[in-house]
């Protein structure tokens, strides 16, 4: 072997060693400072007018960046299911919208993030709210931020004459689709009537393009229809009760006494589980998160 | 003096493209190749404004970088070489040279503008399928770009007449940062009182100012670009790039070769 092949040789090896070695310096380093270690520097800067000084023109770049380490934050704790580690997703939002005020997807879903209660999402609806109005001031014509703003307020905060506002104003807007008018209406009328957040989902269900936000809205939409039909078969088992001055044990019982035709189950074709107390529930709760009468909490 | 001015030009950008300079092309590719599929993997609703950010920023980037590298050595390199005493000994003007030299500095820039362009544009198809006739305002961005580039080359090479290419740099980079942050001077001034309110406007005024050559957000989320704004821009950059060649003219003729 000639002295430039053995150099070339010893050299690749040294070459391959030392990035091997680094790799693993780097590994260890990062076991130390911890998962977040990243995500808790951006707080170093935690304006976005700051950030966006820095960037030398190229903020518009830099804002993706930022939303996308929001979805990713965002992302890693709604994946993990962890209550309460949403600290830094406002200020990520914050951020991003301060460098691109146009960055209507932000505000879309970066407020639904926000909104939806934990584990879901990061249980703050009033800074859902904030950053929704936050995009409306940068955004005055884009009549849609209106109709994000009224379902925070009415999905989440429960404020149905604030909810009812934001609709109004946003159908006021040229280009705005008529049913602003009817949401409206119908927040003003009788807020909180399931089939008027049926009537919500379905809309959002329908127009968004992004998979998360369907799946989010399709899981709503199942869960309403659950906690509809529990609603109904928990009337049915009063009825029973009222009969026989006792519950039914088994579904069976009430489709002997004429009051069910046959045993009921829930939108994914999983029968309802009777209780012995009457009361209804689903099989699977992880298939209905967002179950607002007969989830978890309420089995306490 | 028409053709001594462009076989300065074309000798300029023969020899940008034998520094390798658009290998850079490469780069580029790679960068629009990987940013699109990545981010709509791991984001939400980017991928053809990522698309468009990491095109436009990059064309912005990579040129500012190029005139700054090879516009700081301009002059310097010709002098270390001893070039340019051929070159001045023959019947061509100092004047000749300095604006030959920007222009042939100047083509490099657009040639490789008008290349990435192409490329971005390809990439639009691939990954969004179909043009909108609301991507047009993205010509315009580049075309800012490109004002942006005629300044800094205009810069650099003032610097490159009278400094050594690593101070040229460091001048060149500050005053590239000092005009991103143009309005922001204006507002400082407009804030003070008195006669450093005056001195403060005049530095604002004499500084560079990119912030207003700086559309990609606009052009980003399909916003048109105002004709008013296109044709002053253009104005305010011819002048200042001609306004600064002079001042390199100027530098350069009083400078002694010896």
């Amino acid at each position: 072997m000639n002295h430039g092949r053995k150099v070339m040789i010893i050299s690749g090896v040294l070459v391959a060693a030392l990035f091997a070695g680094s790799v693993i310096s780097r590994l260890q380093v990062e076991s130390i400072r911890g998962p977040q270690a990243t995500l808790d520097e951006t707080l170093y800067l935690p304006s976005g007018k700051t950030v966006k000084r820095l960037s030398l023109g190229y903020y518009s770049l830099l804002a993706d960046i930022y939303w996308t380490r929001a979805v990713q934050y965002f992302g890693a704790r709604h994946y993990v299911r962890s209550v309460g580690h949403y600290e830094l997703l406002y200020p990520l939002l914050d951020i991003t919208t301060d460098l691109d005020p146009k960055l209507i997807v932000a505000y879309e879903n970066g407020s639904i993030f926000l909104s939806q209660r934990q584990p879901e999402g990061a249980g703050q609806p009033d800074k859902a709210a904030a950053l929704v109005e936050k995009g409306i001031r940068a955004n005055p014509t884009y009549w849609r931020l209106y109709f994000t703003l009224g379902f925070i307020h009415y999905t989440d905060r429960h404020d149905y004459k604030a909810a009812s506002e934001a609709f109004q104003k946003g159908s006021e807007i040229p280009g705005a689709l008529p049913w602003m008018k009817v949401m409206a209406a119908r927040m003003a009328e009788k807020g909180d009537d399931p089939t008027t957040a049926t009537y919500l989902w379905k809309t959002i269900y329908d127009t968004t393009t992004d998979k998360t936000i369907k799946d989010t809205a399709a899981k709503h939409l199942l869960s309403l229809q659950a906690d509809l039909e529990m609603d109904e078969l928990e009337r049915r088992t009063q009825a029973y009760y009222e009969r026989f001055k006792k519950y039914p044990e088994e579904w069976s019982d009430l489709i002997r006494a004429g009051l069910l035709a046959g045993i009921p189950a829930d939108p994914t074709h999983t029968p309802y589980n009777l209780r012995l107390d009457g009361t209804v529930r689903v099989a699977n709760e992880k298939d209905f998160p967002y179950l607002e009468r007969h989830g978890a909490k309420e089995n306490k | 003096m028409t053709s001594r001015l462009s076989a300065i030009t074309w000798n300029t950008f023969r020899e940008a493209v034998r520094d390798r300079v658009l290998y850079n092309l490469i780069l580029f590719v790679l960068l629009l190749l990987a940013s699109a599929p990545l981010f709509s993997q791991i984001s939400i609703g980017l991928e053809k404004l990522m698309l468009v950010n990491v095109g436009l920023s990059s064309i912005s980037l990579f040129g500012v970088i190029i005139a700054i590298f090879l516009g700081i050595g301009m002059v310097s390199k010709e002098i270390d070489k001893k070039t340019l005493y051929t070159i001045l000994s023959r019947p061509v003007r100092r004047w000749e040279f300095i604006a030959g030299k920007y222009l042939g500095l100047l083509l490099t820039l657009v040639v490789n503008a008008v290349l990435m362009t192409v490329g971005f544009y390809v990439a639009l198809l691939i990954f969004i399928h179909r043009l909108q006739g609301s991507d047009a305002t993205l010509l315009v961005a580049v075309y800012f770009i490109i004002l942006q580039f005629m300044m800094m080359v205009a810069i650099t090479l003032l610097f490159s007449t009278f400094s050594t290419p690593i101070f040229s740099a460091i001048f060149a980079f500050a005053l590239f940062v000092i005009g991103t942050f143009g309005e922001d001077l204006k507002n400082f001034a407009a804030m003070s009182q008195g006669a450093t309110r005056w001195l403060a406007t005049g530095v604002a005024y004499i500084m560079p100012n990119f912030a207003s050559l700086n559309v990609i957000a606009q052009a980003a989320h399909g916003e048109s670009i105002s004709a008013h704004l296109i044709i002053f821009n253009t104005a305010y950059a011819l002048l200042y790039s001609v306004g600064v060649t002079a001042m390199a003219v100027l530098v350069f003729e009083r400078r002694n070769l010896k």
